[in-house]
């Protein structure tokens, strides 16, 4: 049981279930459950972004481009064809991995950072789609989007939401954190760590860049589905380029290579804003300064950074470190 | 029967022949040692044969296929593993997931079974690791099973690789100078583990500057110079040629280039 707990896999994921469930408790109305559903959508993301970012080390600059296209797939297909919405969601999430793949296979092949310059590309073309192609997106505008339905019953209202997303970011941590644990993981972060060495030991390196790519595009577009269905109503700046770098920003601050570092990068980050807003006029002003302050102070992101500071204050003391 | 062999390979950099016109080859289960001076070509050597490097020109067979241009990977899945002069270990991650990926080509690499941790994946996932464990119990590493690789010294990075490479089960490994920035008992250390390796019936291509130990261990020697080979032999042979001694040993004796290496 104890070593349940200490287990950073299991034990972690115990410690999220519990602070999902006891969260509604601090939760004073439903405009805090909002923050807190939109916090979770985030981290579903985010989870899926920094298998990309944080452990294979490639960077996209294009990931709210795939949030949008399944939120508009999701949007779209309910809306206007009048398609089951588990229907659209999962169509939205093939198309989304089949162009993320498209766009993956021949740029992942290079080494260096072309990734970032072709999803950069990629979501400003999603944007400016969505604003333009307003016969089935509404333009600028936005539009509308039915709700989601279990069992016949349309599920409205913050509350409900907020234990559909809790449920599901604890599925996607556990997901990532079964993956990263495993050979496709360990492949992965390998390309990190020396790709001329993972080459060597056998891992077909542009193979495992585009899968780790596509499967963080799904999560993003599922992520965007939900989304769509939970707000009812999306616009396109909702999936534009300062949404994809507020994304990478949540990953980069929670720590790279950290699965619950993204959780945790999301919900601050989300969060955040509401929290400053009785600064008023220099809210943005904090909310730089202490973005600023943490990445020049913990480089490594919040919980990396955190997680080797307590763990020498607690742990490491009794050792004499020899060099 | 060879394990390996070079054929009238060559490879140019703008202009320059860094590997020019090379054969050899390297008889299945010997220590087969490369030498020469700086800029031999022997690092240029290693990049071919592993297929970093596209060769200008020749042939590289390994067990009767020509070889020659295969990405990396590809040798990797046909046998062929090597370590690095300037490490590259993967230092995001600890130890014994580092010879883990050394295993990668053995181990279940479907996606559902690993992200649902599936009790196969489960069992599969132990054994590896157990594995992995023994591996680096047989570089001398069992004190740092559980380390990251980011906290451990120079001198266990270079067996670290070692065990990473073994990891894939090599039948040619390939060493890049494993004792290049090691003590002189690091170094006997590192002589132990290349025969242990030998005597596993792995086939050894060794790059090492340190006389001593190649000279000790090798069956065969090839001596390079300026990408081309300049002798071969066993270590009797190369050290009577005069070319060798006038080109790459100089006029110092042997003995007093130990000497000198001890001090």
């Amino acid at each position: 049981m104890i070593a349940w707990l200490a287990n950073p896999r299991t034990g972690g994921l115990l410690v999220l279930a519990a602070i999902i469930a006891v969260l509604p408790l601090a939760l004073p109305n439903n405009f805090y459950f909002d923050v807190a559903v939109r916090a979770g959508l985030n981290a579903i993301v985010c989870v899926g972004l920094n298998l990309l970012i944080g452990y294979a080390g490639q960077i996209s600059l294009g990931h709210a481009g795939f949030l949008g296209l399944g939120a508009y797939a999701s949007a779209v297909l309910t809306a206007h064809y009048g398609w089951n919405p588990y229907a659209a969601m999962g169509v939205g999430a093939i198309a989304v991995g089949v162009l993320a793949f498209a766009v993956g296979r021949p740029i992942l092949r290079l080494r260096g950072h072309y990734l970032a310059m072709a999803t950069l590309g990629l979501g400003i073309i999603i944007s400016i789609a969505a604003n333009t192609e307003d016969d089935y997106t509404g333009g600028p505008d936005g539009m509308t989007v039915p709700p989601l339905t279990v069992f016949g019953t349309e599920l409205y209202g913050e509350r409900i939401w907020y234990w559909i997303v809790g449920a599901l970011v604890v599925v996607s941590v556990w997901l990532a954190l079964n993956l990263v644990a495993s050979p496709v993981g360990r492949a992965l972060r390998s390309v990190h760590g020396s790709e001329v060495a993972a080459e060597v030991s056998g891992v077909d390196t542009a193979r495992y860049k585009v899968l780790v790519f596509v499967i963080s595009a799904v999560f993003a577009s599922v992520a965007g589905s939900l989304g769509a269905h939970y707000g009812g109503f999306i616009t396109p700046v909702d999936v534009g380029f300062i949404k994809s770098i507020e994304l990478v920003t949540m990953v980069v601050l929670g720590g790279m290579a950290s699965t619950y570092g993204a959780v945790v990068g999301a919900a601050i980050l989300t969060a955040l804003p509401q929290v400053l807003t009785w600064l008023q006029d220099y809210e943005h002003l904090a909310f730089g300064l202490i973005l600023m302050l943490v990445m020049i102070f913990m480089p490594r992101g919040l919980i990396p950074s955190l997680g080797s500071a307590f763990r020498h204050l607690f742990i490491d003391r009794p050792e004499t470190q020899s060099t | 029967m060879t394990a390996l062999a070079v054929e009238a390979l060559s490879k140019e950099f703008g202009g320059v022949h860094a590997v020019a016109d090379l054969s050899f080859a390297v008889t299945p289960g010997t220590i087969h040692s490369i030498i020469g001076p700086n800029g031999a070509g022997k690092t240029t050597l290693f990049n071919l044969i592993t297929g970093l490097y596209r060769p200008t020109a020749g042939r590289i067979v390994l067990d009767g296929e020509n070889v020659a241009g295969l990405a990396p990977y590809k040798l990797a899945a046909k046998g062929l593993s090597r370590t690095f002069q300037n490490l590259q270990i993967f230092f995001n991650m600890t130890a014994l997931e580092n010879v883990l990926v050394g295993m990668h080509l053995r181990l279940d690499r479907r996606l559902a079974p690993a992200v649902l941790r599936l009790a196969g994946a489960r069992r599969r996932e132990a054994q590896a690791r157990d594995e992995a464990a023994e591996l680096l119990r047989f570089v001398g590493l069992g004190d740092y099973v559980t380390a990251d690789s980011a906290s451990m010294p120079y001198g266990a990075l270079k067996r670290l690789e070692i065990a990473r490479a073994l990891a894939l089960r090599p039948r040619l490994l390939l060493l890049d100078e494993p004792a290049a920035g090691l003590n002189i008992n690091e170094t006997a250390e590192i002589d132990e583990l290349i025969r242990k390796i030998g005597e596993t019936g792995v086939t050894v291509v060794l790059v090492e500057h340190d006389m001593r130990l190649v000279m000790g261990i090798s069956d065969h020697i090839l001596v390079l110079d300026n990408g081309r080979k300049l002798g071969e032999g066993n270590a009797e042979q190369v050290r009577a040629d005069p070319k060798v001694i006038a080109a790459y040993l100089g006029a110092a004796a042997l003995g007093r280039n130990d000497a000198a290496k001890g001090g």
